[in-house]
């Protein structure tokens, strides 16, 4: 797909791109960090016929649900196409040995053979985080490896 | 508050409560017409304007207890207007919008600008007239276009860039031809006019550099925390440079136009979430206060021409937008919203009509105050039927549906 970016002066940025099913969407991303998503009309492709005007946090909101949706449909194609490979979710527990501590301090990779692929705290999604990212009680980890690795690293957080 | 100050304010019958009075009446009105310019689905600003005029010298209610108060009030408002439109650009944004369309703008000066100063010519206004008059044709308002874009929901649209575009090459073009005409209607020489040409393009030039280079302590020394600190620094920054400009006879809208231009990234979204509401407040006020100068009866003589030279103008107005939208590859239905919304002429043709006035030129600066009512009116209603309007220039096929 592909995403043209037009500058508004004085106003802000303007992202449109055309659907597979031929619609043409408009997200125009105010400088005061409002938004506003469009759809173009059929009859008069420069015009739109609905928009929807968002605040910095309802933009925030839906980032995250259509965000999430997308991170967790990417792996279940990446898990389908190699036979072997699943993915699973370890919540990292309060009474967790690696609770306020790092992602690299858990030794996982190297204890485990199962990747870490991303971290979930609270709303935030960190894809491939860095193994200086800090574990908090509560967080969830998305974990790719075989059945036995996502066994092993479940065994690992719960100490 | 001290007690002096409450007392000052309370004493009865003292030409304080009647400035209170007046003044609150005055804000009750325009919240009213802005009610009444949101259900109509109009920009309010026409109705600031046409307020004024029913109001003030020569209409209903004179407000004698006010009349200095609102002046005065104007003048900022006039300021925090331009300092606001600089906040909203950055010089990458300029330079990247004159590659774009730069050639529309130059159509944009050539076809708006020049029926105005042939008019003022014709008038008997002599050459300073007409350049003054061309420079009320010339410029359409920020303002108005923005706010009829987002009111009717056209941000997004394919031809608003276009719009946007020639508002900004109009905006920039203003900090310079403002200094000019005001040395000029002052009294000045050409040498003097020049001057202020270079002086004003080199000052856009170092605060374009200025900002990119300083831009770090630029923001260190408006941003706060407070957002009583950052209205008081920048509200304070913008009133001394733009009293120096008016020293120095160039337009003090000019030097409140730069700080805007000067601030940029966060000193600028600072300043324009804190000085916003001040804004509108002082803005409304400068619109009706214009109205409110304006005794009526000065109009009615003038107001054949004022409306002839607007209808000239819509037409080149909306030539310059179907050009400009073009070259954004917009549809003729796009091409006629953009010269719609481009129609009406607001803040900058006030400024100009202003200095003529006070020059003397009153027979003109009457024209240039007609014209300014008429397009203010007329243009958020040509935006927002410029289809409908351009109708019969439209190939069939590009009308069904």
């Amino acid at each position: 797909m592909d995403v043209t970016e037009t500058m508004l002066p004085g106003v802000g940025l303007r992202f449109d791109f055309t659907l597979e099913s031929g619609r043409r969407v408009g997200i125009v991303a105010h400088r005061t960090g409002r938004f506003e998503v469009a759809v173009y009309s059929r009859e008069d492709p420069d015009a739109t016929t609905a928009s929807l005007a968002l605040t910095e946090q309802e933009a925030d909101v839906i980032a995250e649900i259509l965000g999430a949706a997308r991170i967790a449909e990417r792996f279940a194609d990446l898990t389908k196409e190699i036979p072997g490979l699943l993915s699973g979710q370890v919540e990292v527990t309060a009474t967790s040995p690696f609770a306020g501590r790092t992602l690299g301090d858990s030794r996982c990779r190297t204890l485990t053979g199962a990747s870490i692929v991303a971290v979930v705290h609270a709303e935030e999604i960190t894809a491939s985080p860095a193994p200086g990212h800090p574990l908090r009680a509560g967080d969830v980890l998305v974990v790719i490896g075989t059945d036995e690795g996502i066994r092993a690293v479940r065994a690992l957080f719960s100490g | 508050m001290p007690v002096e100050a409450v007392r000052a304010a309370g004493a009865p019958g003292s030409a304080s409560s009647t400035l209170l009075i007046e003044f609150g009446l005055v804000l009750l009105a325009l919240g009213l017409l802005g009610m009444i310019a949101r259900r109509f689905g109009v920009s309010v600003v026409p109705l600031y304007l046409v307020a004024g005029l029913a109001f003030g010298a020569g209409g209903v209610a004179p407000l004698p207890g006010s009349a200095a108060f609102i002046s005065g009030a104007a003048e900022l408002g006039i300021v925090l207007l331009m300092l606001t439109v600089g906040l909203e650009f950055t010089g990458k944004e300029f330079t990247a919008t004159l590659r774009r369309q730069g050639p529309a703008g130059l159509v944009d000066l050539v076809l708006n600008a020049g029926p105005g100063f042939v008019a003022g010519w014709l008038l008997g206004a002599g050459w300073l007239g007409a350049c003054a008059l061309a420079g009320v044709t010339w410029v359409s308002s920020s303002g108005i276009a923005v706010q009829v874009l987002s009111d009717l929901g056209r941000i997004a649209n394919r031809e608003t860039p276009a719009v946007l575009s020639i508002l900004v090459l109009e905006d920039i073009a203003m900090a310079v031809y403002l200094p000019v005409i005001a040395v000029l209607l002052g009294g000045g020489e050409w040498w003097q006019a020049a001057l202020a040409a270079a002086a004003a393009v080199g000052a856009v030039l170092a605060v374009a550099w200025s900002s990119a280079r300083y831009q770090d302590r630029l923001t260190r020394a408006v941003v706060s925390d407070d957002d009583e600190q950052v209205m008081l620094r920048v509200l304070g920054i913008t009133l001394l440079v733009a009293g120096l400009t008016q020293v120095l006879e160039a337009s003090a809208a000019v030097g409140a136009f730069l700080v805007g231009l000067a601030l940029t990234g966060r000193a600028a979204e600072r300043a324009r979430a804190v000085l916003t509401p001040l804004r509108n407040l002082f803005a409304a006020i400068f619109f009706l206060s214009f109205g409110l100068s304006t005794d009526p009866a000065d109009l009615l003589p003038v107001l054949p021409v004022a409306a002839a030279l607007g209808g000239v103008t819509v037409v080149t107005k909306m030539v310059t937008g179907w050009y400009a939208a073009a070259r954004e590859g917009a549809s003729p239905r796009g091409r006629l919203r953009a010269g719609g919304t481009l129609v009406a002429r607001g803040e900058f043709s006030i400024l100009v009509a202003g200095l003529a006035t006070t020059a003397g030129l009153v027979e003109l600066g009457a024209v240039a105050t007609g014209y300014v009512i008429v397009l203010a009116v007329v243009g958020p209603l040509v935006a927002r039927f410029a289809v409908d309007l351009g109708r019969p220039l439209l190939r069939p096929s590009a009308v069904a549906g």
